[in-house]
């Protein structure tokens, strides 16, 4: 049952051929059994078991969505109301979220079942899942190799079966990076296309959350769920949802593909550029034509995200003080004491680090050189894209530089590690939608391939992908033991 | 050496919207301690602000008022600092982008007439309040107040004297209280003041190094505390020191300032756009929605109310002081058909006497403009006198009687049936030979006497206008 699509599951549901307490509970087994990984941080079992029931009467009722009774989890960064949201850090190891994201909130009413809470870097700031206060997560493919992050959680889950899906965030490539890794479907939407509202903020212009799924037409399916526009969330954009299913199968012939030539420099491992370069063959022969295209700025991209991202994680993280929430230090002597204490003993090192960097850049004498600089090349890099866009209709390129790394590899030099997501943060600043897609395996190791749209396009990146799959089965493929 | 004070304020008026500016919990006054904080207030992970509208309007609202340039593009920015009653530990506000920009606000002072420049204002949220007492050396927050809306109004460095400084925030108090965007109340700290002081040797054109003081919560005490101030600093320079540039709070109690914090320690805000709100877009059409909404303004008014009224300056200042007092003079004026200064003479007088007696404001005058009119058009229609109306007026003030009603049931209609008047003049024409004497002998002043007999005995009744009349006819 956890390697069926959500279609085959709601019908089975449908059927009466299983119950989704039943399903539920099997995933729950299969969650205990494979432990191991350390997908979860909060198994919500006695929840779930009560969501399934809800969804069984639902769905006996006859007015159940597709995702009624359907176990998936979420991702700790999005708050869920009387349930433990710690987004992977010892602040909030006691946090137990007042209220629901609009994005749980809307799962809630689609009536899916929430199983849990899944492992993340801390605060969304990594690329490995490494960072957690909670321990890294292991690659279902590859136990001693990390499964990306940040939502590495959310990505091994969902290739280990442990929910029929799941839902990321991706600030610099936190959603598409582990999906590559872990060989599974993740889409990171247009910024403003999903509600950030009760998703806890790293860097608020760049993140967005989005579904990560065995398929594009599972993906389609907790996209339609997840976007809109909400009232609460300024920066949600109010443009009409489109049926991201009604496209799927629609013909891509004469589809005009770009190929970033900074994105298959020296630092790609050849073994990646030539699954990359065999998927993009694949889409050779469904009619799609090829073109080369050039970003001059990317290579700007890496530093002036991390001028943005710290910057703004820099003011976003200011309210775990100690004060009305979250970590406190034990026998704070006064403020100043409350406040280094708590937020020294809370916070981990690549948190901390990113506060330092953020906040000496926008420091009195380096705010024009640095943030403003930082935007100056954001306007160039999407200008890049634009230009690109005019030309062609998606660009594709790889997801990260290699099939995923070991776990410990990297942990201990973050220029390298910054440099892993090179091929993903550009589309951030950007605010575009990209997909990563399973289009092969690198040493027994997943690879995925990336695909870029215009803005809202997010329809057609699903139609592409769709095509993809419907003539390939690297998406269909289970790592060992997880079959 | 002559010395020159140079003073700028910076005024932060609370915006009277119903909810915040960032959420939907309400901002009414005197709740209990965080009962009137949401989620968004809290600053709790996850939360999003989403911007009044209400609040833009009233900006808006200010800025054409003022007539200001209004930014048809301004932009939200985060103030980064911990405090533990800032729940983000960054307060939103409006830094290189405000929504009002030049302006300005013509003051007078003893005759004298200034115009005041407006540097900007610009829009923010307010933090809790830190409460120091009743927790045994701990510290407690109410967040009630964080993210109601305020519009700090920063004025240029024009004024030169702490009595200018105190004409220019009563002006803008007045101001903001005609416009509806603030209700004033300085207690409550709806309306609050820090004031930039420096001196200069007189004719100097470069500024001196200043102090700014902070808090101010009265009129009384910003003309203090910058007294204060201009003297500190005259002192310390012309003994040899030097004035230093730092943060100072007014003791009220001593009646002095005291530092606070020095230029050195002052934080790096770390100002950035806020990332979470839109740039606030201002179009024409909006702002021409705004200006078809203001209200006559206060010199406006002042002005009107000389020329349509024919009144004097100080009954001018009094009836246009608020929107609701002028309101009321217009309609018990309009009610009533009499004499627009007999109506002022009114307000101004009994009405605002017995008001200022029971701490009431004219909003809740237990005498409406329509009983107060009902009054004043029996003494046009010399139904009653002026000196009887008093008396109707307490009447009315104990009760809700009309004053028809209470005339009539007290029998206090005037006399003017002339044969009763003339019987009782002719009878104290009789009793009292010695003064009839003596009037018509020259001395004019005895006539005040008759008409005193005359009134007394039929107890204040009389039309003043018939009885002088007639009694100067029979003392020829």
């Amino acid at each position: 049952m956890h390697n069926k699509s959500i279609t085959d599951l709601a019908k089975g549901l449908r059927s009466g051929e299983f119950s989704s307490v039943e399903l539920t509970q099997a995933f729950l087994d299969r969650i205990k059994r494979h432990s191991s990984l350390n997908c979860y941080i909060t198994v919500t079992e006695d929840l779930a078991l009560q969501e399934a029931k809800a969804a069984d009467d639902r769905i006996a009722k006859g007015d159940a969505t597709l995702l009624t009774g359907i176990p998936i989890a979420q991702k700790d960064i999005f708050c869920t109301q009387g349930v433990k949201t710690t987004c992977g850090s010892k602040m909030l190891d006691n946090f137990i979220a007042p209220y629901n994201a609009t994005v749980v909130e809307k799962f809630n009413q689609a009536g899916s079942v929430m199983l849990g809470k899944l492992n993340m870097d801390e605060f969304a700031m990594g690329s490995s899942n490494e960072t957690s206060y909670y321990g890294a997560v292991r690659n279902p493919w590859d136990h001693n190799a990390i499964p990306g992050g940040s939502s590495g959680g959310s990505a091994a889950a969902v290739a280990a079966g442990l929910a029929v899906c799941a839902t990321g965030t991706d600030t610099g490539g936190s959603i598409r990076q582990p999906a590559s890794h872990c060989g599974i479907t993740g889409l990171k939407p247009t910024y403003g296309r999903v509600s950030r509202y009760g998703m806890i903020a790293y860097a608020s212009s760049l993140d967005q959350g989005g579904p990560m799924a065995r398929s594009a037409e599972d993906a389609a399916i907790m996209l339609q769920v997840m976007a809109g526009f909400d009232e609460r969330d300024s920066t949600s954009v109010d443009l009409p949802v489109p049926d991201y299913r009604a496209e799927l199968n629609n013909s891509i012939e004469g589809l005009k593909i770009g190929l970033p030539k900074e994105f298959f420099g020296a630092g790609l491992n050849s073994e990646v550029a030539a699954v990359i370069e065999a998927a993009v063959n694949e889409y050779r022969k469904l009619g799609a034509h090829i073109k080369e295209v050039s970003m001059p700025n990317l290579k700007l991209a890496i530093p002036a995200y991390y001028v943005i991202a710290s910057a703004e994680c820099s003011a976003n993280l200011s309210r775990f003080d100690g004060v009305r929430y979250g970590y406190r230090c034990a026998n704070p002597e006064d403020l100043t004491d409350l406040y280094t204490r708590s937020r020294g003993e809370g916070f981990g090192k690549e948190v901390k680090r990113r506060i330092l960097m953020g906040t000496y850049a926008l420091s009195a004498g380096y705010y024009d050189a640095y943030y403003i600089k930082a935007q100056k090349v954001r306007r160039l890099i999407s200008d890049d894209f634009k230009k690109a866009l005019s030309e062609v209709d998606v660009i594709m390129g790889p997801v990260a530089p290699s099939a995923a790394f070991r776990i410990g590899e990297k942990i201990g030099n973050p220029i390298e590690m910054y440099l892993s997501d090179i091929y993903t943060i550009a589309i951030n600043l950007a605010g575009l939608p990209a997909m990563s897609i399973p289009a092969g395996v690198v040493g027994g190791k997943p690879v995925g391939l990336q695909i870029i749209g215009n803005y809202f396009a997010e329809h057609r990146l699903l139609n592409i992908a769709h095509q993809y799959q419907q003539v390939t089965d690297w998406h269909q493929q289970s790592p060992k033991g997880f079959e | 050496m002559e010395w020159e004070a140079v003073i700028g304020l910076e005024i932060h008026t609370q915006l009277a919207t119903k909810s915040k500016i960032f959420s939907g919990a309400s901002t009414a006054y005197g709740a209990e301690p965080n009962t009137q904080a949401c989620a968004v207030d809290l600053g709790l992970p996850g939360v999003l602000p989403v911007l009044n509208e209400e609040a833009v309007r009233m900006a808006v609202l200010f800025g054409l008022a003022i007539e200001a340039e209004v930014a048809p593009y301004s932009v939200f920015a985060r103030k980064n600092y911990f405090y533990p009653d800032l729940p983000k530990g960054y307060q939103i506000s409006q830094f290189e982008l405000p929504i009002v920009g030049l302006g300005h606000l013509d003051i007078d002072v003893d005759g004298v007439k200034k115009r005041v420049g407006v540097t900007r204002a610009h829009l923010e949220e307010d933090a809790g309040k830190s409460l120091h007492e009743d927790f045994h050396g701990l510290t407690g927050i109410d967040l009630n107040r964080a993210g109601t809306p305020l519009l700090e109004i920063v004025s240029e460095p024009d004024m030169r004297s702490a009595k200018e400084a105190v004409a220019y925030m009563r002006k803008l108090h007045e101001l903001v209280r005609y416009l509806g965007i603030c209700d004033g109340n300085m207690q409550e700290g709806s309306f609050r003041c820090d004031a930039n002081v420096s001196v200069r040797p007189k004719g100097q054109q470069a500024f001196g190094t200043r102090a700014e003081i902070k808090n101010i919560n009265s009129f009384r005490f910003v003309e203090k505390a910058i007294n204060y101030e201009i003297e500190r600093q005259i002192d310390l320079i012309e003994s040899g020191g030097e004035v230093v540039q730092e943060t100072r709070l007014y003791d009220a109690d001593k009646d002095q300032t005291r530092s606070m914090r020095s230029k050195e320690e002052a934080n790096d805000y770390r100002y950035f756009p806020d990332p979470d709100l839109l740039p606030v877009v201002v179009d024409e059409a909006f702002k021409a929605q705004v200006k078809a909404t203001m209200p006559e303004l206060p010199d406006t008014k002042k002005q009107r109310f000389k020329d349509q009224y024919g009144l004097d300056d100080e009954s001018t200042a009094i009836l246009t002081s608020s929107r609701p007092l002028a309101d009321y003079f217009e309609a018990v004026v309009k009610e009533s058909a009499c004499e627009a200064r007999i109506c002022a003479n009114w307000v101004t007088g009994d009405l605002s006497a017995a008001l200022n007696r029971s701490g009431l404001e004219i909003t809740d005058s237990p005498v409406s403009h329509e009983r107060l009119a009902g009054l004043l058009a029996r003494i046009s229609d010399n139904t009653i006198s002026g000196k009887i109306a008093k008396q109707v007026f307490e009447e009315m003030w104990q009760g809700t009687a009309s004053a028809d009603e209470i005339i009539e049931a007290k029998g206090l209609k005037q006399i003017t049936d002339t044969g009763a008047i003339e019987a009782i003049i002719d009878k104290i024409i009789a009793n009292n030979p010695e003064q009839v004497e003596q009037y018509r002998s020259g001395k004019d002043k005895v006539f005040g006497f008759f008409v005193g007999q005359v009134m007394k005995e039929m107890q204040g009744k009389a039309n003043p206008g018939e009885v002088n009349k007639m009694l100067k006819d029979k003392l020829k």
